[in-house]
């Protein structure tokens, strides 16, 4: 699609187990700047594993993560508090505290992390608010709004210290499909708008190829395939066809023979 | 072999919670005391919020248990002490036991119900629904932000609550002393303050701070532990509870012993 350009996220041989399983099995890709970067993959394939990863919340057994020029398999706990500064993260439920209204959510890494006067992120919370479509949210409680409002209220908190780079998990699990389309057209509006760097990891085969500048197809812990949406769409791969198409039957055995056996054992 | 199995369980578990419980305690002292000169204070904000209400909104309950637990101790000496014609000594019976070690113990015991579970419940339900994680991704660490407030409010409130559980539990002691047994209420008083002495007061309160320590880290510390959803926090708030309730009668027992022979 277009040239080459420069990496932001670097991932060099990710291995990482968990009790024995190799959940990631020496991973080895490239986010560039600008992109919308769709991780998919079915459930245990190792997508939200990586992801954690590239947010520094679980360190990898051997490999490197590079982002804003350093490792972050080996960074300290201070300098990761740094580069987290720098991104921000759209957790599945949102993840917005309780205790606090959609302001005061949106309000918090202003408050923490800039000497900024309260007037002036008041301003700010506002404009947030209004780039995800909440203008005038900010009295709410989150358990007065709906799961979609909750997501994009999640958004406008992870935008609040103008990251350059947004990592999305599962932005549109449990959304209806207007939501959905809703929460898409966010994504591709803020990548493109903001200049940033969108890293979405999801299993909502309508949403990727909405979204997706390029796609990594993730399977047993491996990268199956990474592309533009044509090359993947385009795919010889049968796994990676059987995922795009829905398919119950076909090379990512489900059950199978295995399963009759595990039924009629111990008779 | 069951036994022996269990108790070798029980004992695993028990390192377990130490170790985690001293790793939280130096996190959250090193938040309290370096987080400021390293422009990372604990908000006072949310001290101020733990401290409202983990003291005052215990308050009706502790006087309410340590009103109770004061009769029920001059009660009970009276039935003891009436047989050797001692009455008179409920008084000090009541007043020392109360500020040594029933005050201390009853108070942390309602503190640790009422409060840490309410601790444990909130932080695990934030750690459930990825809040705690979100935290971390704002660069906010969970230690600073969610235990050192509730520690440092129960390290102050818990025994003030206990100062005032005392004199409550005593003039529980006093009602059942004036009015059943009988006793002139001046020479209560007098009595129990001739036996009372200001080191049995101190004692008291430096246990319930000990206690206070224990109940905080150890609610975060399940709290924050918690795994799979709402089940994940029932479960958490149980142990949290349970805990709590066994290290803080070892903790007086050891404590007792430590005071019983330093003299």
């Amino acid at each position: 699609m277009t040239a080459p350009r420069e990496p932001v996220i670097s991932v060099k041989s990710l291995v990482k187990t968990f009790g024995g399983r190799r959940v990631l099995d020496g991973v080895t890709l490239d986010i560039h700047r600008g992109e919308t970067f769709v991780i998919m993959g079915g459930s245990g394939c190792g997508k939200s594993t990586f992801l954690r990863h590239l947010i520094g919340a679980i360190r990898p057994d051997s490999g490197e993560v590079w982002m804003f020029g350093q490792d972050i398999a080996k960074a300290s706990e201070d300098s990761m508090d740094e580069i987290r500064k720098k991104f921000g993260m759209l957790f599945q439920s949102g993840a917005l505290f309780d205790s606090m209204t959609v302001g005061e959510n949106v309000a918090l890494p202003l408050r923490e992390h800039t000497k900024l006067d309260d007037s002036v992120i008041q301003i700010m919370v506002k404009m947030k608010l209004e780039l995800v479509g909440l203008r005038g949210f900010e009295h709410l409680m989150p358990s007065q709004l709906s799961g979609g409002m909750k997501k994009r209220v999640g958004l406008a908190r992870a935008i609040a210290l103008d990251p350059a780079i947004i990592f999305y998990d599962e932005p549109t699990a449990g959304l209806d499909p207007i939501m959905t389309g809703v929460v898409d057209k966010l994504t591709i509006d803020l990548t493109k708008r903001l200049g940033l760097t969108s890293v979405v990891v999801t299993h909502d085969m309508n949403s990727v190829f909405r979204i997706a500048d390029r796609i990594v197809m993730f399977h047993q812990g491996r990268i199956r395939q990474i592309g533009t949406p044509d090359e993947i769409r385009k795919s010889k791969d049968p796994i990676v066809q059987q995922f795009i198409t829905g398919e119950a039957e076909g090379p990512i055995a489900h059950q199978g023979e295995d399963y009759l056996d595990h039924l009629t054992k111990g008779f | 072999m069951l036994f022996v199995e269990s108790v070798g369980r029980a004992t695993h578990a028990l390192a377990g919670q130490i170790s985690q419980t001293s790793s939280l305690l130096a996190q959250t002292l090193y938040w309290l005391v370096v987080g400021p000169f390293r422009k990372k204070p604990v908000s006072r904000k949310s001290v101020f919020a733990q401290t409202v209400f983990s003291g005052w909104d215990s308050l009706a309950i502790v006087f309410f248990t340590d009103f109770f637990i004061g009769m029920v101790l001059a009660m009970q000496s009276a039935y003891q002490l009436e047989q050797l014609g001692a009455t008179l000594y409920v008084a000090a019976l009541v007043g020392v036991s109360m500020a040594r070690e029933i005050g201390p113990v009853l108070t942390a015991l309602v503190v640790a119900g009422r409060v840490g579970a309410a601790i444990t419940a909130e932080l695990a339900t934030m750690k459930v629904t990825e809040q705690v994680e979100a935290l971390q991704t704002l660069s906010l660490n969970p230690v600073r932000y969610l235990v050192a407030p509730r520690f440092m409010a129960l390290l102050l409130m818990v025994p003030c609550l206990t100062l005032l559980g005392d004199l409550i539990g005593m003039f529980g002691g006093f009602v059942i002393g004036t009015t059943s047994l009988g006793l002139p209420p001046g020479l209560y008083i007098d009595t129990t303050f001739e036996f009372l002495t200001a080191k049995d007061v101190l004692t008291g309160l430096l246990k319930s701070a000990v206690f206070a320590m224990l109940i905080a880290l150890i609610a975060c510390q399940q709290g924050l532990a918690a795994e799979g959803g709402a089940e994940g926090v029932g479960r958490a708030t149980t142990r949290s509870v349970v805990t709590s309730f066994i290290m803080i009668i070892v903790a007086d027992a050891l404590l007792t012993a430590f005071f019983y022979m330093a003299g």
